[in-house]
């Protein structure tokens, strides 16, 4: 699309005039002109177009037969009828077809609701059909440890074998058998283990691939959904995030030319999953008489105003944090008089998607590390060592690594957390913060590129962004008012870092924006 | 010589002279019968030059299509960019066809021969030729010709001293009827499954390896040497103007005399039924002919006195496809054949367009309702509903393929239909 201007044809789709690039499909200028051609073996993240689901067909007006338009090139004067007789007629047969094997199996199918078979079946009024003989039943199949694969739902619109050939780069999946017995399978001998394979389940129009962690879990209607960012690591792929009954049960990615295009990884959707286990820090709590005892807000902070020392001390903040929260840290820090500050960071093995080679499974296994190097901390590997008597405060790190007796040197620790470890029980405050999924706020991910999420779910009592809370602290005994929005919390964080300086909430686009972490705003704001 | 005239049915002699005779299939034998004379002169000559000669013969694509041969080869780059390819398609699947088999039989220096003349004119260096899986006996017969002629210097580098290069393999399919269509069987070639493409490209933009490609039958193939030596005219004393040359037929079913004859285009088709094959024996009549191979439109047998020429059979409804034609007799059960054509073709698509996966199975399993007694009036309905939704909207002609024999046997032999289904709505 990058093309000059110049280069520009014009042509009519159901009467409306529309101009686009030469070259372009059929398809693709009637998206332009706001129509939308119904399909099922085109995807747009898919290079290959065979054109076989003979969904997309259209009347151009001089050519005796209907054209698939998703490889129809586009031609200057050209007159395209996507609900002629002929082209409605051809899509409902299209639907009748694909529905006299298919079991209508829609109350136990997870794709119901999403369907694209559910939505052409209405939209063509094909209901009925005139199929009287016994259907064929192919039966299901584990095509993979985590993905089921229900042969009678498929239609056969190859997108997965194709995406797995064209994207991943794997040749792992095929088409077994041929004409009405064909099925998806395995390649004879290879299994399905690319750590890229549960976008087939997303490509899927229908409910054939599922995945098994979501089997049954969820009607499509009854989920919350709310667009976020992967915490899975530092590429910040953009994904939706499904909820049920305030619990994760589905991740899928979310489109960002710039960053995922359509996919994700399968580390990313599993570490999200994740995110529901473990018990977690609902009620502030403070040490009186050696025991931890729950007290509400006002107390807990007013406590710990009074008894937090000064002076210097040692400093830990989690990568899953929020900007705005390490910011608020940062700050927070800065008043008690601690320099520096550390940040842990697990690594692991890296993945990178062939077809798009911007995504990445990278070796930093947290989203928002370079936040946490904008605003003054750095890696630190193994425990940090603590001088003995000296204050200890942590932010987000649950520390379920270390051992009951890690903060046995501290004459003060403050932790922020959301989960409690052996570890941090031995806190003598701890205030309850939100995970990224229960607040708004922005991660920075490895090209310094700024993304908002959404709050998914709701936190469990009384937890409150990190920023929050933090802001809420320091404003104690002084004029500053609470700060009770993401947006005034990242307007804080702009004006105490140069990176962020001059940067607006309303300036973050649904593509992010690249910001420069080593302190100069970024030179292409986008 | 006994070639065939429109008036003498003798058999022919372009293609099927040395049928029977083993000896032919040598090369030193071959080669007292006057073969690769034709390559000697290609590799003389410009690939235009071969070019033209074909066109102006009028030589037409015998695997069914009917597609001008030297046109199809003009439609190659005349530039080179990287490696042309010559495929030639043996492939022969089609219900009722089986000349091409007696050309790999019988006669393979003949076709070597021709593919090369034909890469030649293409500017190909390197020719395949894709035989069915199913004709492995007859694949070795072919694969010792061409050890013949690579030793020989017919094949290979500097060819006949002429500093042009050509190479050529054999390739055995897998079993697929849907390799025979021409993008399929570059895909199966190639290593993928036998799936017709969406076209454009054509196979002479981008074909084997995403090379400019021609496909080519045996049969045309075959015809191209002689032509070469004897010219345009002579091909063209015999058939019609649009139809020239002769044709192998391969003649089946009720029939006293079934079997492959070589004929002159244009002969009346009773006379090929009649005269040619005996008609059907035991003084049976004639119930139906499916003229061109199992996927063109049933004739009556009062249908029978058209031209066999590519135009006089289209003209009657139906169509020369491979010049196969399959011979019914009045005992036939006319939706019992029709279903096991209709099995057929569900049993080959490739499975990649909804209408054909689903629709060509869907059919067969309402004929063999019909069939087996439990049919109903409105079934009809369907089939012809059935015609129309399987007609022009898929990749390749497969599921038009059922349409033809389908939609004629309902047209003329409704009361078959309808005696089987006995008056049930």
């Amino acid at each position: 699309m990058n093309e000059p201007a110049s280069e520009t044809i014009r042509l009519t789709i159901d009467g409306v005039d529309v101009t686009v690039p030469k070259g372009t499909t059929v398809l693709k200028a009637a998206e332009k002109a706001g129509i939308v051609v119904p399909h099922y073996c085109y995807h747009p993240g898919i290079p290959s177009r065979p054109a076989q689901c003979r969904m997309c067909l259209v009347e151009i007006e001089g050519q005796p037969k209907l054209q698939p338009s998703c490889v129809m090139t586009a031609g200057d004067g050209m007159n395209v009828v996507t609900q002629s007789e002929a082209a409605r007629e051809a899509r409902r047969s299209v639907i009748e077809f694909l529905l006299l094997n298919h079991p209508v199996d829609c109350p136990i199918c997870d794709a119901a609701g999403q369907c694209m078979l559910q939505d052409y079946a209405y939209e063509t009024g094909q209901l009925e059909s005139r199929f009287q003989e016994a259907k064929l039943v192919l039966g299901r199949d584990r095509i993979a440890d985590d993905i089921l694969y229900f042969a009678d739902r498929c239609i056969l619109c190859t997108r997965c074998v194709r995406f797995m050939r064209d994207v991943a780069g794997d040749e792992a999946l095929i088409v077994a058998q041929r004409g009405h017995k064909a099925y998806i399978d395995t390649f004879p001998g290879k299994d399905l283990d690319n750590e890229f394979r549960g976008n087939i389940v997303d490509v899927c129009p229908v409910g054939a691939l599922v995945h098994e962690d979501f089997l049954f879990k969820a009607r499509a209607w009854d989920m919350d959904s709310a667009p976020g960012v992967c915490p899975g690591c530092s590429n910040g792929c953009n994904i939706e995030i499904g909820a049920k009954e305030n619990q994760v049960v589905r991740i899928k990615p979310r489109y960002n030319a710039d960053v995922n295009s359509y996919w994700m990884c399968d580390y990313g959707r599993k570490h999200l999953v994740m995110a529901n286990r473990g018990s977690r820090v609902d009620l502030p709590l403070i040490r009186r008489n050696g025991e931890l005892e729950a007290v509400h807000w006002g107390e807990a902070l007013a406590w710990l105003a009074e008894q937090m020392p000064d002076g210097d001390g040692v400093a830990l903040v989690s990568p899953f944090e929020s900007t705005e929260s390490i910011a608020a840290f940062r700050a927070l820090l800065t008043r008690m008089g601690i320099n520096g500050g550390g940040y842990r960071l697990a690594r692991g093995d890296e993945a990178q998607l062939e077809g798009f080679p911007k995504l990445k499974l990278r070796a930093e296994r947290a989203p928002n590390a370079a936040a946490a190097e904008l605003f003054g901390f750095r890696e630190v590997e193994g425990p940090p060592s603590i001088a003995s008597g000296s204050t200890l405060i942590v932010a987000g790190d649950r520390l379920d690594d270390m051992p009951a007796d890690f903060a046995h040197d501290a004459g003060f620790f403050v932790y922020l957390g959301s989960h409690l470890s052996e570890a941090t029980r031995s806190a003598d405050v701890i205030l309850p913060i939100t995970t990224f999924l229960e607040m708004e706020g922005t991660f920075i991910n490895h090209e310094g590129r700024l993304q908002r999420f959404r709050q998914a779910l709701v936190p469990p009592g009384v937890a409150r962004p990190a920023w929050m809370v933090i802001r809420r602290l320091l404003s104690l005994g002084r004029d500053g008012a609470d700060v009770l929005e993401a947006e005034v919390a990242f307007e804080l964080a702009a004006a105490e870092s140069q990176g962020l300086a001059g940067l607006a909430w309303s300036a973050i686009g649904p593509k992010g924006v690249l910001v420069r972490t080593d302190g100069a705003p970024a030179p292409s704001a986008r | 010589m006994g070639f065939p005239h429109s008036h003498d049915l003798e058999v022919g002699t372009i293609l099927s002279r040395h049928f029977g005779d083993p000896k032919a299939r040598e090369l030193d034998t071959w080669l007292t019968y006057g073969g690769y004379e034709g390559l000697k002169q290609a590799v003389g000559m410009d690939p235009g030059e071969i070019t033209t000669i074909v066109k102006d013969s009028g030589l037409r694509g015998r695997g069914g299509a009917g597609f001008p041969t030297g046109l199809k080869w003009s439609f190659m780059p005349q530039e080179k960019s990287g490696p042309h390819y010559l495929c030639c398609n043996a492939d022969e699947s089609e219900p009722g066809a089986f000349k091409d088999r007696e050309i790999l039989r019988w006669v393979p220096h003949l076709l070597i021969e021709g593919c090369l003349i034909a890469a030649r004119a293409i500017r190909a260096e390197h020719a395949y030729i894709y035989v069915r899986g199913e004709y492995f006996p007859f694949t070795s017969i072919l694969n010792d010709a061409v050890v013949e002629a690579y030793e020989a210097g017919y094949i290979g580098s500097n060819i006949l001293g002429s500093g042009w290069d050509c190479d050529l393999t054999v390739h055995i399919g897998a079993g697929a009827y849907i390799a025979g269509e021409e993008t399929g069987l570059m895909s199966s070639l190639t290593g993928g499954r036998a799936e017709p493409k969406i076209k454009p490209p054509f196979p002479a933009q981008s074909g084997v390896f995403g090379k400019p490609t021609t496909v080519n039958n045996v049969e045309t193939l075959a015809a191209v040497p002689m032509i070469l030596i004897n010219g345009a005219d002579w091909y063209r004393q015999w058939g019609t103007e649009k139809s020239p040359g002769t044709k192998l037929w391969c003649c089946s079913g009720h029939l006293v005399r079934p079997g492959n004859y070589e004929l002159e285009l244009g002969v009346p088709l009773k006379d090929v039924i009649y005269e040619v094959c005996g008609g059907a024996p035991d003084g049976k009549k004639i119930k139906a002919v499916i003229p061109g191979g199992s996927s063109t439109a049933m004739l009556t047998a009062d249908e029978l006195d058209v031209p066999s020429t590519y135009e006089g059979l289209q003209e009657a409804g139906s169509s020369l496809g491979t010049a196969s034609p399959i011979v019914l007799n009045e005992d036939t059960n006319i939706v019992r054949a029709m279903r096991r054509i209709a099995d057929f073709y569900a049993h080959e698509s490739c499975g990649q367009c909804v209408q054909c996966r689903e629709g060509t199975s869907w059919v067969a399993k309402i004929l063999k309702r019909i069939e087996d007694g439990d049919g109903r009036l409105s079934d009809l309905d369907t089939l012809y509903d059935l015609c129309e939704q399987l007609t022009g909207r898929t990749i390749c002609v497969l599921a038009d393929s059922v349409v033809f024999p389908l939609r004629s046997s309902l047209d003329k032999f409704r009361d078959e239909y309808e005696s089987l289904i006995g008056g049930r709505a």
